[in-house]
This record gives C-alpha cells, sequence and structure tokens, in this order.
C-alpha cells in the first residue's frame, strides 16, 4: 500500500498529464464518430449567448447582402405569383412538396465554421421552438446541412461541409441515385459519389435531394454538376456539385421537421428483427 | 506572487477572447487559422506551478472546444505542450534554464524565438492530426502546420511586443 502511495506521489504530474489527455483524447475520439451526441459542443448556454451578441455586430456589417438576397426572393416569389395560369385556383403556399407549412422552423446562424475538416454551424433556436436532432436544414438556395445537437436555446448543425456527413441525392431529370460527401478541398464544391454508369450526366445538370433520405423532403435543390470523373475499378461515376449556397455566407435558415422519420426507422427495424 | 496569478488569469481571458473574437475569424486562402492563444501557455512563468500550467491548459483548451465544436482537439494539443514545455526550455536555453530566470517576453533572441517556434509548431501539429484524425491526408496535415504555425509566430512575436512592459 505505502509503495502505490509514493508511486502515485512520485509520478502526480505524469498521472495528471495522463488523466487529462486522456479525457480529451475520447472527446476528440466521440466528436469523429457521425452523429453522435457530443458533450463539447457550442449548443450551450454559455457559448450560444456569446455567438449571438458577436453576431449581432457582424450581422450589422452583412445587411447590404441580406438585403439583396431577400430581394432576389421577393422579386422570384413574385414572379412566380404573377406567372400562374390560372388565377382563380388557391395557391400552394409552400414551394416544398409534402412539407406543411407549419412544419418550418426560421432560425438565424449565429456562428459558421468552414475552414476545418469538420465543420458546424450554431444557429439561435434549440428545443424550445421544436428543434430535434436528425432535422434538416435548408435556406432559399439549397440544402445546409442536418441538427446535430440542441439545447434549451440554440442548436449546432453538421453543415453539408463535414467530410463525416453523407447525404443522400440525385440526378434531377434522369432519378439516379449517389451518396453526397466533401472532400473537404474547396468550400463551394462537394461531390456525389456512387452514381451507376448508366445515368446520363452532363455537366449542368441539376442535382436535388432524393426520396430516400428520411431527413429531406425531396427535391430540395443543391447545385449543379461541375466535373465527371470515372472510376474504372467500380463502374460508378465520381461528380464534382458546384453548389447553390455560398457555405461561407449564411443568413436566415428553415430547419424541417420530417414527421415520417420516426415511422420509417420503427418500420426498417422491424423488419430487420424480422429476418 | 500575487500580481503573477492576476496577470496569468488576466492573459488567459484576454487571450481567449482575442482568439475567439478576432483570429478565428481570420480564414486566409480558406484554410490558415493562427492560433496566438498558447501564447498563455509559452508565457507561463518558468518557475510556476507546473500542476497548475496543466490544469489551466486543458481549460484553455476545452473552452477553445467548445466554441469551435472540435471535441477534445485543443485540450490534446495544449496539455502536450504544457507537459512537453520544459524540454522545450531545456532544449531552447540550456540545461540551466532554471537559474538562469528566463524571461519570455523580452528583446527576442534566437533563444526565444526558437522556444516559440518549437512549442507552435508542437502545438500545430498534433492539433491538426486530431483535427483531421485520418493518415491519408497527411500532406495537408504538414500543409496546414507548417503554414499556420508560421502566422501563429508571426502574431505571437507581434503580442509579444505589444503587451512588453516597459522599464524605461
Amino acid at each position: 500500500m505505502q509503495q502505490i502511495f509514493n508511486f502515485i506521489l512520485k509520478n502526480s504530474y505524469r498521472l495528471l498529464f495522463l488523466l487529462l489527455f486522456s479525457i480529451s483524447f475520447l472527446l476528440t475520439v466521440q466528436s469523429h464518430s457521425y452523429q453522435k451526441s457530443k458533450i463539447i459542443s457550442s449548443a450551450n448556454f454559455f457559448t450560444g449567448g456569446i455567438y449571438e451578441r458577436i453576431n449581432g455586430i457582424h450581422e450589422y456589417f452583412n445587411l447590404k447582402t441580406q438585403n439583396d438576397e431577400l430581394a432576389a426572393e421577393n422579386a422570384r416569389l413574385k414572379s412566380i405569383l404573377f406567372n400562374t395560369k390560372d388565377t382563380t385556383k388557391t395557391k400552394e403556399i409552400d414551394s416544398i412538396r409534402g412539407v406543411k407549412k407549419s412544419d418550418v422552423i426560421v432560425s438565424k446562424v449565429i456562428h459558421n465554421s468552414f475552414s476545418v475538416y469538420e465543420n458546424f454551424i450554431t444557429i439561435n433556436s434549440g428545443a424550445k421552438d421544436g428543434v430535434k436532432p436528425y432535422m434538416g436544414v435548408i435556406n432559399d438556395h439549397g440544402i445546409v446541412g442536418i441538427v446535430d445537437n440542441t439545447s434549451k436555446n440554440y442548436a449546432t448543425i453538421i453543415s453539408i461541409l463535414n467530410i463525416e456527413s453523407k447525404i443522400n441525392a440525385k440526378i434531377k431529370k434522369s432519378n439516379h441515385f449517389g451518396s453526397l460527401i466533401w472532400n473537404g478541398k474547396s468550400t463551394g464544391f462537394v461531390q456525389l459519389i456512387d452514381v451507376p454508369r448508366l445515368a446520363s450526366v452532363r455537366k449542368g445538370d441539376t442535382i436535388v435531394t432524393g426520396a430516400q433520405s428520411d431527413i429531406f423532403p425531396e427535391n430540395i435543390g443543391i447545385g449543379t454538376i461541375d466535373k465527371v470523373y470515372k472510376d474504372n475499378q467500380t463502374n460508378y461515376y465520381t461528380l464534382d456539385i458546384k453548389l447553390f449556397n455560398d457555405m461561407t455566407n449564411l443568413g436566415h435558415v428553415y430547419i424541417i421537421k420530417s414527421k415520417n422519420r420516426e415511422e420509417i426507422l420503427k418500420l426498417e427495424e422491424k423488419s430487420k428483427k424480422d429476418e | 506572487m500575487n500580481s503573477a496569478l492576476l496577470w496569468n488569469i488576466a492573459r488567459f481571458i484576454l487571450l481567449l477572447a482575442a482568439q475567439i473574437l478576432v483570429f478565428n475569424r481570420i480564414d486566409l486562402f480558406g484554410f490558415i487559422n493562427p492560433f496566438p492563444y498558447i501564447l498563455f501557455i509559452i508565457l507561463f512563468p518558468v518557475n510556476g506551478n507546473k500542476y497548475g500550467l496543466l490544469f489551466f491548459s486543458f481549460l484553455l483548451g476545452i473552452t477553445m472546444d467548445l466554441f469551435c465544436n472540435s471535441g477534445g482537439v485543443h485540450a490534446a494539443s495544449c496539455l502536450v505542450l504544457a507537459y512537453n514545455r520544459p524540454s522545450i526550455f531545456k532544449f531552447s536555453f540550456g540545461l540551466s534554464y532554471e537559474y538562469q530566470t528566463v524571461k519570455l517576453n523580452d528583446v527576442l533572441t534566437p533563444e526565444r524565438f526558437s522556444f516559440i517556434l518549437i512549442s507552435v509548431v508542437i502545438h500545430h501539429f498534433i492539433l491538426f492530426i486530431l483535427e483531421v484524425f485520418k493518415f491519408s491526408y497527411i500532406w495537408e496535415i504538414l500543409v496546414r502546420t507548417t503554414l499556420s504555425s508560421i502566422f501563429t509566430v508571426i502574431f505571437c512575436i507581434i503580442i509579444i511586443y505589444l503587451i512588453k512592459p516597459s522599464k524605461r
């Protein structure tokens, strides 16, 4: 017993280092496993509050671009409104099919990172407003990411600029599916992998979210094809997608409640058990 | 003794604030981020409490991780730097560094420069390895380490000169 105490006393500096280091290493490993609620995240009262303050100042310098964007969206919506053929028909207010207006939460980005390989966005609405993990986040240009962690007033989002994120997407005109990933190189481009060779892909084709995703509704814009790579070993295409969204400049975002997700998951669980 | 403690606490808060408010927003070419907040560990008194240094490094790193959503990356790299600080001192200032009472925030000599450089490179290398966490990205890790280190060293030296207490 005496010797154990002596050992601890002698090496206490090293042991303290090892203890603290293993804590931080565990936190690191845990943060790299995809979609697990993290202990250390900026969705909390302290960091969220500070980011909101900072954003209040930052937003002020950004007013002009935000105004331009709102004006552009207004113009687009007006053009839809004025160019409808049947003016007597009552209009569907929301352009996203399968999503009711009540299922969309409007929120504001208060912190956005895009310079590392695993990027996260912090927004200023949380569990209090009904935000839950695994909800899809979009803005008027296209998809932004998936909700990761929530606290009472804040939430973090896994940006599509995160090498761990994987989203089901398809080519709009041909319905061929692939997985959307990011290779960590450029903030303006993401990659669509595992697109079958049968698909006809051309530069400039539009990529939208696919129906297999239980997070995003179908047909939400992502970007256009910029480059096509053929993989000779696997018979699949890899496509460079130019994003509609400027991920370095995000203002207001919309969070989509997906009602069917739990039902789909339950059903899939059940069929797995039956096998 | 008491004023040294107060100085350290002030440094801790000010450097963290500067890092989060200013330096985290510098995205040079999209991927170069200077991290001058590690000046806290570099400038910690040579004869100060080493347990305290370890503990405060951990606290510093974990606060950065809270703001960056990065798990325990900053905490781990700060700890490695704090733990290896005596050996870096030995390397840069010679064996008897403890008796010379090294003061870092003073005129820049080659010894001081080498100490800052080695500390920054060690911290950044561990940081980027843990942040990327994939060995297939080893070139990107090396490039990021080199470029970010250069900027961090420049900012560190500028900050040291700015807050250097005037003696005359």
